[in-house]
């Protein structure tokens, strides 16, 4: 039977890392993921697991570690957040082209400029075109289901590309919640072993990874990347469908909310949408046929699945937690309209929302809504995007 | 010269039949790779002058002085760049150095 | 065990030829010489930092490398082998691995001395079983030779560029090899090619074999970027070491042991004359520019000599 627990989603990851043991793993500190590699630390200490933990000096050497190891044959983690993510930028694309499937526990914060610790997306989004699969959670219980499962999907031979789990940093780090683990044996069970076919350490046959790569050969490479994100949607389905089968809790590419009959629907990522689902409950009272899809997996993107949940809806806003500059809206806003484009008639808004750590009320997503309706009933978008929250 | 395990791997290649990520399964398979057409000078081994010191086997930066059983062997022609390291470190002129075409 | 010269050679090669460094290149020498050091019945992973060895060695679909290599990225040849040595007792602590390897990161004095300096610098204090080695040519090749922290001074390099007001690179070269010796790792040595590379291979058996962090900065000559003639490289690594340019030494825990001291010192023109990156200090006028080389060559042989408790 499941065990009732009451965690953070720091603590819930780490759970989830203890259960898997990995081989190794390479970390360094940054808010607000430092708690992971303390946690892990503390059950090496304490014998729980024996994963060979690498105090790394800088997130950069954390990446390269995490490459050299997966690439000689160990199952590797990691964790980190903001800044740390962006000093290993760089190495976020040797580690999906060379096609290592570590994973990595992302607790989602604003970077930099100016500092800021708290929570918005614009770390991972802005790692949302190296090559890495990126799977978001609402909660700590979808962060610990969601870890466990990046391992399998990561390591399988369809696949092998390195995965990110994300959460929102203390939203979901650092917040305590009620929470059902699995037992370990069934986690230990679920991810299996890792059994890559070449590595480094293969004593009966060697191998040199990292070429250099020219023209005539680069492109090739690049596209087989493409297949293997492509092929992951597959294995993201079926791995979810096996969890489920162990834990009773259904996962897909996105969640729908109230969509059936929806004309109104908003289009989130991460624990914003379980706020979303309580103001959707208020204006559903108030008679406003409203709904949300929230993206679990943003890499791949779940192109299909959102064209498919949007048909019918009069309008859509999207909500992005970080700001692109790209002066046309957000990374969420421009992969949701290019999905769309010329396959659904929906007014289609995009809004700034939550930059680092801006509280995100049932208020706000209710005037998120109200815009919409304003822009449907106006049937016509304005040029641009908005922001949500901001003192004018 | 041991098996190339990449020798279906070339540039008219389609996507699917290359190595995932670039890897390169094997080791050691540049041996197939010809260097020797960039030299523009060319060292000559002469085996009589020859007293077997080796000094020049570990200065050759393209491993073209083949050592078998404490022995030099001719050079491996396919690989050596003619840089004439070796030549200038033989003590017993065992191995003259001349500009390809003088 | 005393060097066998002979014997040594008589191993089985463990960088093949074909791969595409220049003619001359120093690098491909001091690689073969560090490998030989290995037991033959060891397997190794070999880590490159991105440069001429790097590019040239490992083109696809082609590898020069008889044991498993890996290439990441340029800052980070020291991180990224600590994670395959970390591996390594990993799995081997799990039943996964029986047979032995050993850990050898290569970069140039760019991926050393500047860009991969904390990464190095970070593997060493952590104490991974692994050496790390410099081949040192004093600039940037493969970008095609700008300035480095291991560039002399005076050269004439691609961003220090010797003009009517310019006289080459302004700042001495940074003492990589005393800056990992003050990490107080169990091994750290310099050295270079001389005669039947007995300094090069002791050195390298010595880092391989003791256990814990080790590191060798090894003087690679780039015949290109130093402009000498490419037949010519022995000689200037004898003069690097005869005019005390490249002392010969290494640190056992912490003891500072010199490997070679030079019956006569000789002068710093004899290393410089005879390559192109120094020839605008020949030049009537620039005397003074090579005293200021010579002083700082004496102070730091000096400085050696007193840390080896050398007489002076």
């Amino acid at each position: 039977m499941a065990i009732r627990e009451r965690l953070s989603g720091n603590e819930a990851v780490s759970i989830a890392i203890r259960q898997i043991n990995p081989d190794v793993m390479p970390a360094f500190p940054i808010t607000p993921s430092t708690e992971i590699p303390q946690y892990i630390s503390s059950y090496i200490a304490n014998g729980s697991i024996d994963t060979e933990f690498v105090t790394v000096e800088s997130e950069h050497s954390a990446m390269s570690a995490c490459i050299g190891s997966q690439a000689a044959g160990a199952r590797t983690v990691t964790a980190t957040s903001s800044c740390g993510l962006a000093l290993m930028w760089e190495m976020l694309y040797v580690a999906a082209s060379s096609r290592l499937p570590l994973t990595m526990c992302c607790i989602n914060r604003a970077l930099t400029g100016p500092i800021n610790i708290n929570n918005d997306h614009s770390d991972s989004m802005g790692a949302r075109d190296t090559g890495w699969l990126q799977i978001y959670a609402e909660n700590a219980q979808e962060a610990y289901d969601n870890y466990i499962q990046c391992v399998r999907i990561a390591e399988h031979p369809d696949v092998q590309l390195p995965a990110m789990a994300c959460q929102d940093g203390f939203i979901t780090s650092h917040a305590v919640e009620n929470i059902l683990l699995l037992e370990d044996e069934k986690v230990k069970a679920f991810v299996g072993e890792y059994k890559p076919e070449h590595y480094l350490l293969n004593a009966k046959e060697s191998v040199s990874m990292g070429p250099y790569d020219i023209a005539n050969y680069y492109m090739e490479h690049k596209y087989q990347q493409k297949v293997a994100l492509d092929n992951a949607k597959k294995v993201i389905m079926d791995v979810a469908a096996e969890f489920e089968a162990i834990s009773g809790r259904k996962y897909g590419m996105i969640e729908e909310y109230r969509m059936e009959d929806a004309e109104y629907a908003m289009v989130i990522i991460g624990s914003s949408a379980g706020t979303a689902k309580a103001a959707i409950d208020e204006m559903r009272e108030a008679g406003k046929k409203v709904g949300l899809v929230k993206v679990r997996v943003y890499r791949p993107f779940p192109e299909e699945e959102i064209v498919k949940a949007l048909a019918n809806v009069k309008g859509v806003v999207v909500m992005d937690k970080a700001e692109g500059y790209s002066s046309v809206g957000g990374p969420l806003g421009a992969d949701t309209k290019a999905a769309l484009y010329g396959r659904c008639n929906a007014v289609v808004l995009n809004i700034v929302y939550g930059l680092g750590g801006r509280d995100v009320r049932v208020e706000s997503i209710k005037e998120a809504y109200d815009r919409l309706f304003a822009a449907v009933e106006a049937g016509c978008v304005p040029m641009g995007y908005d922001y949500l929250g901001l003192r004018k | 010269m041991k098996d190339n395990l990449m020798k279906h791997i070339n540039e008219q290649n389609a996507w699917h039949e290359m190595t995932p990520g670039g890897m390169i399964y094997g080791s050691g398979n540049s041996e197939h790779f010809n260097t020797g057409e960039w030299r523009v000078a060319i060292p000559t081994f002469i085996e009589d002058k020859c007293k077997q010191c080796l000094l020049c086997a570990p200065a050759c930066p393209d491993s073209a002085i083949p050592v078998v059983d404490s022995k030099r062997l001719d050079f491996d022609f396919d690989h050596c760049k003619g840089c004439g390291i070796c030549y200038k470190v033989c003590p017993f002129d065992a191995i003259t150095f001349k500009k390809i075409g003088e | 065990m005393a060097y066998n010269f002979k014997q040594e050679m008589n191993k089985p090669e463990r960088l093949a030829g074909g791969h595409r460094l220049c003619a001359g290149c120093g690098a491909g020498i001091a690689v073969r010489g560090v490998l030989r050091a290995l037991k033959p019945e060891d397997k190794a992973v070999i880590g490159s930092a991105t440069g001429c060895l790097e590019v040239s060695t490992c083109l696809y679909p082609y590898t020069a490398w008889n044991d498993s290599f890996i290439h990441s990225a340029f800052e980070n040849a020291g991180a990224t082998i600590s994670g395959v040595e970390t591996a390594y007792y990993a799995l081997k602590k799990r039943g996964k691995i029986d047979e032995t390897y050993k850990f050898i990161a290569f970069g140039g004095d760019g991926g050393t001395y500047d860009i991969g300096f904390q990464s190095l610098s970070g593997a060493m204090e952590r104490g991974h079983d692994m050496v790390y080695v410099c081949y040192d040519n004093g600039a940037y090749m493969n970008t095609g030779i700008q300035r480095s922290s291991g560039t002399p001074k005076y050269a004439d390099t691609t961003t220090t560029a010797v003009g009517k007001c310019s006289t080459g690179k302004k700042q001495n070269r940074k003492d990589l090899t005393e800056i990992i010796a003050a990490h107080h790792i169990p091994y750290v040595a310099q050295t270079t090619f001389i005669g039947n590379f007995k300094d090069l291979h002791e050195k390298a058996e010595k880092a391989i074999y003791t256990e814990g962090s080790a590191f060798l900065n090894i003087l690679a000559p780039c015949p290109r970027g130093w402009r000498y003639n490419s037949e010519d490289m022995m000689e200037i690594t004898k003069l690097a070491v005869e005019t005390c340019y490249w002392p010969l030494y290494e640190v056992i825990d912490g003891e500072y042991k010199l490997s070679y001291r030079p019956k006569v010192k000789q002068p710093i023109e004899n290393f410089l004359k005879p390559q192109g990156r120094f020839k605008h200090l020949f030049k009537k006028g620039n005397e003074h520019l090579i005293a200021e080389i010579q002083e700082e060559i004496d102070r730091r042989w000096e400085e050696l000599l007193k840390l080896c408790g050398e007489e002076l």
